[in-house]
């Protein structure tokens, strides 16, 4: 059942047809194709068989578009396999689950109120670089344990800290997130013992009876600033397009605080702010009727399988009370989102505070960030969204 | 008022009382290890796996059709697999046992 929607709050699921039809669709890659999986159950079942459909291939591989060409640094969990995969990811897990301390959510409520003193006070603002950088940024001191005032050199970084706006793989992006993240183990490393960052949890973290290398530290730190960047950003900026053409459900939330955690899910599973993720076929394999054959590649495309009417109703629809939403907005199976508890804690705070101090949300002018994977194209964000605020 | 036992991977028993909410919003308040419920209670994430024992599983009920759907592919599945989410506390459920999955 349509209703009247915003253009700039609507966010179309281009995969209907393809995922109805055959499931799935091969797009190509820089030479190294991909078949994207567009159903909600094969999605599930091949992001849990991670033996046919692997993490651990080449540094870069399994990121669409590729990274191969710009990074050897391994992420770490993240392009690993059991058993590796498992021990690495318990040196991290407890870490990244402080956001649901209570102190921590203390910090961001008390930093992402100062955010959006920042916008009423301006009453106006684009909110991409004014407000979702600075916040992604800053309430990643948080995650990191670091000073706040580390974000000032991120946010000079650009919302993607490998890509810039005209070059999709810009190695002298990367290059520069090497050479940071280098200086500051260097400094962590003078006094690991004592040091509360998260830097020094990994210097003093001991992985099957040794230490971590800095190439691993590295790549766990890389995964933590590039997963959470233009993901957190694109989650925080349709946020507020999403209430601005939706009012009455901010109105809704202020009501009713109690509605802001399925609130929170119903969202990521509407924006799905990671279109897909890959995986390298170990094996001749089949998907969705489709045979996919061994060192080839596949994709888990969470944004499709998140509009599956075979398991959500009216799946274009935001229904911010949703009770059943068994979405793949932060993945699925082993190697499900790291940084999930830290982006809902944000997303939440944000929607609490924006119901209750927020009055009105206009957009005045917007240009959408329309991703490209062959024929398909999809709204993931915007790449400037201009608003006033009271 | 529903008493609900919690054997952790541990095998640490955790006796736990209410008389509403889910049993997922039960444990995770009493921090019992390895419910984690991060979704709030939609079904998503299946960090509130549980095994039932089998002596209580009338008590409990099958999952419904989505539920199960979630269960088909997370780790640990039996045949007496909960999400604890979807399990509402009633008396119906006073002494009942939950094996944590994961």
């Amino acid at each position: 059942m349509p209703t009247k929607k915003c253009p700039f709050s609507d966010f179309p699921d281009p995969f209907a047809a393809a995922r109805e039809a055959e499931g799935i669709q091969e797009i190509d890659d820089q030479g190294d194709p991909v078949k994207m999986v567009l159903g909600h159950r094969n999605v599930r079942k091949s992001a849990h068989d991670w033996k046919t459909y692997q993490s651990g291939a080449k540094p870069g591989r399994i990121v669409v578009p590729s990274e191969v060409n710009i990074r050897d640094i391994r992420q770490i969990p993240f392009e690993t396999d059991p058993p590796e995969h498992t021990a690495y990811r318990a040196l991290v897990e407890a870490w990244f689950r402080r956001p649901l301390e209570e102190a921590y959510e203390a910090a961001l409520t008390e930093l992402i109120n100062s955010e959006l003193d920042r916008a009423l006070n301006a009453g106006a603002m684009e909110v991409v670089h004014d407000f979702a950088l600075p916040l992604q940024s800053r309430a990643l001191t948080l995650l990191l344990n670091c000073p706040r005032q580390e974000a000032e050199h991120w946010i000079g970084w650009g919302t993607h800290v490998f890509r810039s706006d005209d070059d999709p793989l810009d190695s002298g992006k990367a290059n520069q997130l090497y050479d940071y993240l280098d200086a500051e183990i260097a400094r962590a490393g003078k006094d690991p013992e004592n040091g509360t960052d998260l830097y020094a949890h990994l210097l003093r973290a001991e992985y099957k009876g040794r230490k971590l290398t800095i190439e691993e530290i590295k790549g766990v730190m890389i995964l933590t600033f590039a997963g959470g960047r233009d993901t957190v950003i694109n989650a925080v900026t349709n946020t507020l397009a999403y209430f601005a053409g939706n009012p009455e459900d901010l109105a809704r939330l202020k009501e009713n605080p109690d509605l802001t955690t399925r609130a929170v899910e119903e969202l990521v599973r509407y924006f799905s702010p990671l279109t897909h993720m890959g995986r390298v076929a170990t094996k001749d394999a089949e998907v969705s009727g489709c045979p996919v054959a061994a060192n080839t590649r596949i994709s888990l495309a969470w944004a499709a399988a998140n509009r599956d009417p075979g398991v959500f109703e009216n799946p274009n629809e935001v229904v911010i009370e949703r009770k059943a939403n068994p979405h793949l907005g932060f993945g699925f199976g082993i190697h499900k989102c790291l940084g999930a508890p830290h982006a809902r804690q944000v997303l939440k705070v944000l929607i609490n505070a924006l119901a209750r101090r927020v009055n009105k949300i206009e957009v005045t002018n917007y240009e959408d960030n329309i991703e490209q994977w062959g024929e398909f194209e999809r709204k993931v964000g915007f790449h400037r969204l201009q608003i006033q605020i009271s | 008022m529903a008493n609900i036992t919690f054997i952790t991977q541990a095998g640490k028993s955790l006796k736990l009382a209410a008389d509403s909410g889910s049993v997922m919003e039960l444990a995770v308040n009493n921090n019992v290890p390895g419910i984690d419920g991060d979704c709030g209670g939609v079904c998503s994430c299946a960090t509130c796996h549980v095994h039932v024992a089998p002596e209580d599983w009338e008590k409990t009920g099958a999952p419904g059709d989505l539920e199960k759907d979630m269960l088909e592919f997370d780790d640990n599945v039996n045949e007496f697999s909960r999400l604890s989410c979807q399990i509402s506390i009633t008396e119906a459920l006073d002494g009942i046992t939950l094996k944590v999955a994961n």
